[in-house]
């Protein structure tokens, strides 16, 4: 790539809105901003409510229509929230493909599940209805369905999970997209097939050379695919970078809450897990200043001022928290809120 | 799926048994009913109350009762009405059936259509067109028919009947379609009109309400994350799941219809169909007419009902396959 081609997708300053009851603006998402290279994977973790689903939403236009999406979000230099609806359709799937989290409510009921691959084939490569039948057969091969030539011909409901979200994600690749989203793709599943899956989505996104924007609560999940990290927190993004330098030094105390709610297999008798106390403010009821800091064991007077995303620590690795880095460690080991620190 | 038909025809069977078991006890097993003299209607002779009396071995047990019935109702299809003098029920019931049929039929095929289309219209989202096409639909199911037909008939019949909108339309009454197709078109046409408006309203609206909810659903939003067209997501994915809300009533409102719900229109309209036919009966109490038509308007009501179950599961696989082991 030339070095003025501009990045494949560039979302700067990302803010969604909803009408409160009274009629005042609340802001779902607040000043999201990141940048994904081709082939690259971006996680993006939170808990639920921390306005995941809905960046993604905003990046295909999907919300409905009475959300407010203010900022920019350039795939390939392009502005998709200046896009017409009509020009939105022919990126939506084509270039930019989505797999949702609940594989059973996300596909349709009353369709065969062949058609549900085949249907997108038809809308953005113009095939007619055997050639997209045919093609639909090899995807679903190749996402690892047994006798996918009957059962293409299935119901959903036919289907387990995991082979509903093998229909999700072959539908999703059909076109070879430049971009898959994937909002908590495993999370609907049973634990043994979330592997299965995520080695699934590895491998083709690597031979498309698709790039990944997955989001997941889980950090467990994202580190095993993702190359970037940003970590959400009721509609902000407090900390993010190349996921080695955010699992090795993490800088928020959120992010030290995650990370120490993920149950470690080393070791007997086991840890005990961490949970962060207390639960996530809703959009209405986020309090003024840092969002997190009614349950962060580490607020101070500076957090009723609302932190800015700064690379604290180095440049590319940014978090929205007032701590002194040269603190962070004495205050991460004196407030255990993970699994390393209490040992 | 041949074997959820076969099912659902043999459980069809014994409902409809259980019917004319019903019906049999209702007529002739109700206390302080003479059937006799209910079945000989109005004035009837003493002699003709004996005839009745050995005819259905009003004297004997009550399972030969009901055997003798059935027999006169289905193996020598005799029975008799015997308040206008001797004339047999089920060639009345053969002879008004056709027009029922004619008459139902064409307001169905108008009010679906009719229905389907400003259903979808009201949910595309206009934002005056919505309220005022649902307006218009609660207005609609609130006219009572008989007003209605009525009105029309004081329109197109009199008043403006030398417009040259409603020239063309006959006088009252019925024409087979084999003797005339277009005496049959256009004496049907203002009873048409007249019966689907209602139906128009209510299947608008629950098809609106329906595709207001189908279009929220997950699936949906995947459609539309697939980059497919408005239209396509319209057709193959909000619509088809939300007809099947409309299969389920229309089979009930169908099978009303058909089994004598469209006697208001009937009689408003001349048209000498079942619905007219049990209205005569009742003002003469004729009981065996009424109990004929009784019979035949519960079994259609089971058959159609059969006939949306099977067409249901075509509709939906998932409720086809209850019983099926999902592979994985």
């Amino acid at each position: 790539m030339s070095a003025t081609a501009p990045p494949l997708l560039e979302v700067e300053d990302l803010t969604i809105e909803v009408r409160g009851a009274d009629g005042t603006a609340l802001p779902i998402v607040r000043g999201v901003s990141f940048t994904v290279a081709d082939g690259e994977v971006l996680g993006i973790v939170g808990e639920s409510g921390s306005g995941k689903t809905m960046t993604l939403l905003a990046l295909l236009g999907l919300l409905p229509p009475r959300v407010r999406v203010r900022g920019a979000v350039r795939f390939r230099g392009r502005d998709l929230l200046t896009l017409s609806e009509p020009e939105l359709r022919k990126l939506r799937g084509a270039e930019i493909a989505v797999v949702f989290q609940d594989p059973m409510s996300s596909l349709n009921p009353v369709q065969r599940v062949g058609d549900q691959v085949a249907e997108q084939l038809r809308a953005h490569r113009g095939l007619d209805r055997g050639a997209a039948a045919t093609r639909a057969v090899e995807l679903l091969e190749r996402v690892g369905i047994p006798n996918a030539a009957s059962r293409a011909r299935s119901y959903p409901h036919e289907l387990s999970g995991g082979m509903r979200q093998r229909v999700m994600i072959a539908a999703a690749l059909s076109c070879e997209p430049a971009l898959l989203l994937a909002d908590e793709p495993t999370t609907a599943l049973d634990v043994t097939i979330q592997a299965e899956i995520l080695a699934l989505l590895r491998e083709l996104a690597d031979q498309l050379g698709a790039a990944v924007v997955l989001i997941s609560h889980d950090l467990g999940v994202i580190s095993e695919m993702a190359s970037q990290i940003a970590v959400m927190y009721a509609g902000d993004v407090v900390e993010q970078g190349a996921s080695a330098a955010v699992f090795a030094n993490p800088q928020h105390p959120y992010t030290w809450g995650l990370l120490g709610s993920i149950p470690l297999l080393e070791g007997w008798p086991p840890k005990p897990l961490h949970a962060i106390p207390g639960q996530p403010p809703t959009v209405a009821a986020r309090p003024s200043g840092c969002p997190f800091r009614i349950r962060c064991a580490h607020a101070f007077e500076a957090c009723t001022e609302r932190p800015e995303l700064l690379g604290r620590v180095a440049a590319d690795h940014r978090d929205r928290c007032h701590l002194e880095p040269a603190a962070k460690a004495a205050a991460r080991q004196a407030a255990p809120l993970d699994a390393g620190a209490a040992s | 799926m041949t074997r959820f038909i076969v099912g659902r025809l043999a459980w069809t069977l014994a409902v409809v048994v259980a019917i004319t078991i019903l019906t049999f006890l209702i007529f002739f097993a109700a206390p302080g009913v003479d059937p006799a003299h209910q079945l000989a209607g109005r004035g009837a002779t003493p002699a003709a109350v004996a005839t009745i009396k050995h005819d259905f071995g009003l004297d004997r047990s009550l399972p030969v009762r009901y055997a003798l019935m059935m027999k006169h109702l289905v193996i020598d299809r005799d029975l008799t009405s015997y308040s206008q003098g001797r004339v047999k029920v089920l060639p009345q019931l053969v002879d008004a059936a056709p027009v029922t049929f004619s008459l139902v039929l064409g307001a169905t095929l108008l009010w679906l259509v009719a229905g389907v289309l400003i259903g979808v219209l009201a949910a595309s989202g206009r934002r005056l067109l919505d309220p005022l096409l649902m307006g218009a639909g609660l207005i609609a199911i609130s006219i009572p028919t008989f007003l209605l037909g009525d009105l029309l008939n004081l329109i197109t019949q009199d008043r403006l009947h030398g417009f040259f909108l409603f020239s063309w339309i006959p006088p009252l009454g019925y024409v087979p379609f084999a003797q005339s197709p277009w005496g049959w078109f256009s004496h049907l046409v203002v009873p048409w009109i007249t019966l689907s408006v209602a139906y128009v309203g209510i299947y608008s609206r629950v098809l609106r309400s329906k595709l207001q909810e189908v279009s929220e659903a997950d699936f949906v939003r995947t459609a539309r994350a697939k980059g497919l067209s408005p239209r396509r997501i319209l057709v193959a994915h909000t619509l088809r799941n939300s007809l099947l809300t409309l299969v389920s009533i229309f089979g009930l409102d169908f099978a009303g219809l058909v089994a004598g719900g469209a006697l208001v229109t009937e009689v408003v309209f001349g048209l000498p169909g079942i619905g007219a036919l049990t209205f005569h009966a009742f003002q003469d109490l004729d009981l065996p007419v009424i109990m004929a038509t009784v019979i035949y308007g519960a079994i259609f009501v089971v058959l159609a009902n059969t006939a949306v179950d099977i067409l249901y599961a075509w509709l939906d696989p998932r409720t086809r396959s209850s019983g099926f082991d999902p592979a994985t």
